[in-house]
């Protein structure tokens, strides 16, 4: 009897390691079907699925550090002329200070590429915009130089070129007198690289800036905005920036 | 249209006037210098930087552009709200308007960035952008006063004024408060406030007023032309309501930006530890800008040059406004962290110094030789001042 059961249940439960198994076997390539259905091939326009992200971790930068800052200068071939009030500064290293608590921060500022970018709202020529994965550029075929969007952007992240640049990175293309600003290295991006920055960041070690698609619930940057809290730079002015800061 | 007033040029065989013409080429001539030399060089010549980005040409532009829309003011009371003792005068406003508006939009354009791309300008518009709104305000501005204009001079189109001066009046409105609001809508903490759009109504009424005065003296004078001395009372009286607002809303601005706790450090920055810029906001924009000539255009009786010299008093705490406006509110630090102290290698929480370069201001100063010269050159060319000022018009204003 005890045996039959047990003869009767193993049986049962074959079929059912069968029909999952089947079931999988079925469904699995239509899933990861989907999946490759859902990304984007290289040759396809970039889409409003994801939505490109930075998470800094101010515990984790430490004050002094400026590993982000040189990459940034490396990769985009921003060069020191000597003259630090016009040059460019894509990203900087912001020291702050608690006068009432003492408590001290250092952290990296660059384009926020808002969900609402100001720059776009200003720009005469619609040279500021907005990607569909949320990268905000500068056209710099018809930006004409009137830095109206250097006046509106509240993080003070945008630039202009002041005089002639040589010895560009082909990939990085800046222009005498147009506006210019953090790309997120948008072109290691469409090569699913990782923009300069984070990597440095991560190169050396410190792991304080995570670069990724926020729309993702299963990327890193999506799980640890859900699990910790952080913020926005000018959070009151609802412009719903890409760049969040954790720590803060 | 009184038929009794006879419209005249200025009599232009006569060696003044071609000095007069060879005199306003100088700063033409040196702003297209200043032009040509930044274009070659790039900005890196001029006092600006990334935190200054605005400099002087703009404080030339946005003035001469804010004192075009007020300029107009006396052709519209003349012929919009039928007061008939300014239509004499109302040709040379609306044609101060549109030379003043020419200089201002020559100074922007040649201090942009990429002044060869000015054809993107106009054929690229992101309908967004309360700048490029600007834009097409520019151009209705100009062709609405263009047509008035028109309707003014040809004696056949006459009966259409009315409609026409409507419709630049309409649009006079639209243009200085866009102009207005660019400041009101910026985040900036000197900015950021919607009482820019009616103070900038005020602040070009007085402007353009004042200019237009200026001008009529000086015209009359060349000429030997006689004003009414009633016309001249009532353009005084109505400058020292133009200049009474822009102090009533200035004094509101700055108390406001004071006592609100949010922006009471850029309130205190503009007004007591500013420097050049306290200075130049006590001194120049409300000192010489308004008090001064306020305590000239509200006595009574007001001589000639007493009346001139408060147009130039209006006219310097004009500039002097601007430079507070536009150098002040970018050199105060943006804040991007309230409540903690800022400090960076991109100058993050301090306050930026700025100089004007020679270049910059001889830039300026050419948008206003530029707009001078066309009043010198239209004034010669079309019949647009009537010989004698001190007749009465008719009803038909």
């Amino acid at each position: 009897m005890s045996t039959d059961a047990n003869e009767a249940l193993s049986r049962r439960g074959f079929l059912a390691i069968s029909a999952a198994t089947l079931g999988g076997v079925m469904l699995a390539p239509g899933i990861r079907l989907i999946e490759i259905a859902g990304a984007r091939a290289p040759e396809q326009a970039v889409s409003r699925q994801v939505r490109w992200g930075l998470l800094i971790d101010t515990n984790k930068c430490a004050p002094g550090c400026d590993d982000c800052v040189k990459a940034c200068a490396t990769e985009n071939g921003i060069k020191d002329t000597g003259h630090p009030r016009t040059d460019a500064q894509w990203i900087r290293k912001v020291e702050l200070k608690d006068l009432r608590s003492g408590r001290t921060h250092s952290v990296p500022v660059m384009c926020q590429h808002c969900e609402h970018p100001p720059c776009v709202d200003v720009c005469p020529t619609g040279a500021s915009f907005k990607r569909a994965d949320g990268i905000v550029l500068v056209d710099r075929h018809t930006c004409i130089g009137c830095r109206y969007c250097m006046m509106a952007c509240p993080y003070k992240a945008r630039s202009i070129v002041f005089q002639e640049i040589t010895d560009q990175n082909p990939d990085v293309p800046r222009g005498n007198g147009c506006a210019e600003g953090c790309t997120l290295c948008v072109h290691r991006i469409d090569h699913d690289r990782q923009p300069a920055c984070v990597e440095a960041c991560t190169r050396a070690g410190h792991n304080a800036m995570i670069f990724g698609d926020l729309n993702d619930p299963q990327s890193e940057i999506a799980q640890r905005v859900a699990k910790y809290a952080s913020t926005h730079i000018r959070a009151d002015l609802k412009l719903n920036p890409g760049v969040r800061y954790q720590g803060l | 249209m009184a038929e009794s007033l006879i419209y005249r040029e200025l009599g232009g065989t006569s060696r003044r006037y071609w000095r007069l013409l060879a005199l306003l080429a100088v700063p033409l001539a040196l702003g297209a210098v200043s032009y040509f030399y930044m274009e070659h060089y790039g900005h890196i010549v001029t006092g600006m930087d990334n935190q200054i980005v605005w400099g002087m040409p703009h404080v030339f532009a946005v003035f001469l552009v804010i004192a075009a829309t007020g300029a107009l003011n006396v052709a519209m009371a003349a012929s919009v709200f039928g007061k008939t003792t300014y239509r004499p005068v109302a040709p040379l406003s609306a044609l101060i308007s549109l030379a003043l508006l020419a200089g201002g939009l020559a100074v922007l354009m040649l201090d942009l960035g990429r002044s060869d791309r000015m054809i993107v300008a106009v054929t690229r518009l992101n309908f967004q952008s309360i700048f490029a709104l600007r834009v097409i305000l520019y151009d209705g501005f100009m062709a609405s006063v263009g047509v008035y204009f028109w309707f003014l001079l040809e004696r056949r189109m006459n009966r259409y004024i009315k409609p026409a001066a409507i419709l630049a009046f309409l649009w006079q409105l639209l243009l200085v408060t866009g102009t207005g609001l660019e400041f009101g809508f910026n985040f900036r903490a000197a900015y950021d406030s919607v009482l820019y759009a009616p103070m900038f109504i005020a602040f070009s009424s007085a402007y353009g007023t004042a200019i237009l005065i200026l001008i009529l003296l000086a015209v009359c004078r060349w000429e030997d032309r006689p004003v009414s001395d009633e016309l001249l009372r009532r353009l005084k009286n109505l400058l020292g309501i133009f200049v009474g607002a822009s102090l009533f809303f200035a004094v509101l601005f700055l108390s406001s930006k004071h006592e609100l706790a949010r922006s009471r450090d850029v309130a205190r920055f503009l007004l007591f530890d500013g420097g050049v810029y306290t200075a130049l906001l006590w001194l120049g924009q409300l000192g010489i800008g308004a008090i001064l000539p306020l305590a000239l255009l509200l006595r009574s009786q007001v001589s000639r040059a007493a009346l001139a010299a408060a147009c130039a008093l209006v006219v310097l705490g004009g500039l002097a406004q601007m430079y507070v406006t536009l150098i002040g509110g970018q050199a105060y630090p943006q804040i991007l962290f309230p409540g903690l102290v800022e400090s960076s290698s991109f100058f993050d929480g301090e306050i930026h110094p700025y100089t004007p370069s020679v270049p910059e201001v001889l830039l300026g100063l050419g948008g206003v030789g530029f707009a001078a010269a066309i009043v010198a050159v239209a004034l010669r060319a079309l019949a647009m001042l009537p010989e004698r000022l001190d007749q009465t018009a008719g009803p038909q204003a």
